[in-house]
């Protein structure tokens, strides 16, 4: 860069104060979590004096029933709705993308992004208002209401990384498995979804991530005995705090940080 | 490597625009259709249904009576006596909605004030560096909001680290009541939705040319007159997506005020859960939602109008 030739002592891009407010803002964003990170590894009950390490309260939270079934929970909704919501995606992306412009493509992005440009609590309430209707209809009743309203909110989050994906995807490939005769199945098979397939996984993990830490449209849509894990926490908080809390949030926060670590990882080697 | 003529491949891409007019439009609907019904029924039409509920009357163990009625709005501004049936002036509700704008308002600027250097700051380092502040940023934005805010709970309650540590080293005598309180609810706010602030800011600066900062320091401009008059105006467009990014999630939040203002302190968000629960008022809590939605819409079109083409890539 210009860096090079530089004849003032003074740095053009520099204004003061600005880089000790980025580290302050990190700070910020990183302490409380560092916090309840290493206190839940505190064998007494404070969140404020140290004692020493100790693992009792991740024994005590595996071991309890009620996150148990809050985790299982958790994990069969994220699973339907990641799996659900992506294919979705993927076949939204692959529409949209690498098209000369078509009419109803704006309204398109629109509606596949309605979901984020809602807020949440008008969402959850709007779905309870829905599902209460075809409830009374149909008397049908079950998890599959919540891993619907799950899957509704993981199409838009899966759709961002796997279009980003197939705009950075050239035709030429596809044209030449073309050129020699593959139908447009093998070409799909064996060219465009190999080539995508980051994307996809990126967009699966977005979507799981998603739904894992969905809270507000869970507690309204959610029926007696559908309690996701976020959920379990947020009653517990509510009850009063306890450390298993702690060691259950840090568990959570952790796969969290895993798989988004793991979508920044995958979004790198792209380069 | 084929030799393939010019012509041949000329016939072939004009096949292929042939086969692609005639089926390309098919194949794009039945890709895209499946996507669009699930949104449209499950995620569209239910809004429809809250604008629907929001003029009907309550029904009494939840649900709506279908009757038309426009209590859930007057609600808003009056009270009615459960004796005579009289209608009185009552701000309760107001002052909810007013807090909440309030607070949202707030935790922009706040945030704008923090995200803007920060943003800048990442804008300015070796692309290499770029991509790790950048993570670090996004990371608190993808991990659990509820866990993210019990954390801010558990450093600022009466019992925690902060107040350990004033009342420990000597500074106070009693503990500084943060938690329960509007500044809680605005501190949650802020720590909640930062990074929406700097991700969109850092996409302004990141293009920014430093050669017009160099051309204002040889005109003798100051360091303030710099940022001033070159850097933010340019940066504009990152501002307002930012500023609208932050300003719709927090008018809406729920688990902030929730958690840190204890119920005493009620925003749109709770106000319109509680009507669904145990208030048992689906028309009121409708009302609010629509209200809420449009102030959401009316941000938009505001955002929309500022950003242009900018705009597509946060929305």
């Amino acid at each position: 860069m210009a860096d090079a030739r530089r004849p003032r002592t003074m740095d053009l891009r520099k204004q003061p104060g600005f880089n000790q407010i980025a580290w302050l803002c990190l700070i910020f964003l990183y302490a409380p979590i560092v916090v309840l990170i290493v206190f839940s590894f505190n064998d007494n009950r404070s969140v404020v004096r140290w004692t020493e390490f100790s693992l009792r309260w991740y024994a005590a939270a595996l071991d309890n029933q009620g996150i148990r079934n809050a985790t299982i929970v958790s994990f069969k909704v994220a699973s339907v709705a990641t799996v659900f919501g992506t294919i979705l995606a993927t076949m939204a992306a692959l529409a949209t993308t690498r098209t000369a412009p078509f009419r109803g493509q704006t309204l398109s992005y629109a509606i596949i992004n309605q979901p984020l440009m809602v807020p949440e609590i008008v969402t959850a309430v709007s779905t309870l208002a829905l599902f209460a209707i075809i409830k009374q209809l149909t008397g049908l009743t079950g998890i599959g209401y919540l891993m619907l309203a799950h899957t509704v909110f993981c199409i838009p989050f899966a759709y961002m990384p796997i279009r980003a994906r197939l705009e950075d995807m050239s035709l030429t490939l596809e044209q030449a498995a073309a050129d020699l005769y593959a139908t447009p199945f093998q070409v799909f098979r064996r060219v465009t979804l190999p080539m995508m397939s980051p994307g996809i996984v990126a967009g699966a993990m977005l979507a799981f991530v998603v739904s894992l830490d969905d809270v507000i449209i869970t507690l309204m849509v959610a029926g007696p005995g559908e309690t996701t894990l976020p959920i379990y926490i947020l009653g517990q908080i509510r009850r009063g705090i306890t450390p298993e809390i702690n060691a259950v949030s840090t568990l959570l926060l952790g796969l969290s940080v895993i798989l988004v670590t793991a979508f920044f990882l995958i979004g790198q080697r792209r380069r | 490597m084929t030799d393939l003529s010019a012509s041949t491949v000329a016939d072939n891409l004009a096949r292929a625009r042939r086969i692609s007019e005639s089926t390309a439009r098919r194949r794009r609907l039945q890709l895209l259709m499946p996507a669009l019904i699930v949104i449209g029924i499950f995620g569209l039409f239910p809004l429809t249904i809250t604008a629907t509920y929001s003029f009907l009357s309550p029904g009494t163990y939840g649900g709506v009576r279908w009757e038309f009625s426009t209590d859930a709005y007057v609600q808003f501004l009056f009270q009615r006596d459960i004796f005579d049936d009289t209608l009185s002036f009552s701000d309760s509700y107001l002052r909810i909605i007013g807090r909440s704008v309030g607070l949202a308002f707030v935790t922009t600027i706040g945030a704008l004030i923090l995200g803007f250097p920060t943003a800048y700051f990442i804008a300015s380092k070796p692309p290499n560096q770029r991509n790790l502040w950048l993570f670090l940023i996004t990371l608190p934005f993808w991990t659990n909001l509820l866990i993210r805010t019990y954390a801010i709970l558990l450093i600022i309650r009466d019992e925690g680290l902060i107040n350990f540590a004033l009342v420990g080293s000597g500074l106070r005598s009693t503990p500084l009541n943060i938690l329960y309180t509007d500044p809680a609810v605005f501190i949650g706010l802020i720590y909640s939705y930062l990074p929406f602030m700097v991700l969109p800011l850092y996409a302004s600066l990141e293009k920014l040319d430093f050669k017009l900062v160099e051309a204002a320091y040889d005109l003798y401009a100051t360091r303030l007159q710099v940022l001033r008059r070159v850097i933010i105006p340019l940066a504009r467009p990152g501002i307002v997506a930012g500023c609208i990014l932050v300003f719709i999630p927090g008018l809406g939040a729920y688990i902030t005020p929730t958690l840190l203002g204890g119920g005493k302190k009620l925003m749109m968000g709770n106000m319109i859960a509680e009507q669904f629960g145990a208030s048992r008022n689906w028309p009121f809590g409708s009302a609010a939602a629509l209200i809420l939605m449009t102030v959401v819409m009316l941000a938009l079109v505001v955002y929309v109008r500022n950003s242009g083409q900018g705009g597509r890539r946060h929305g």
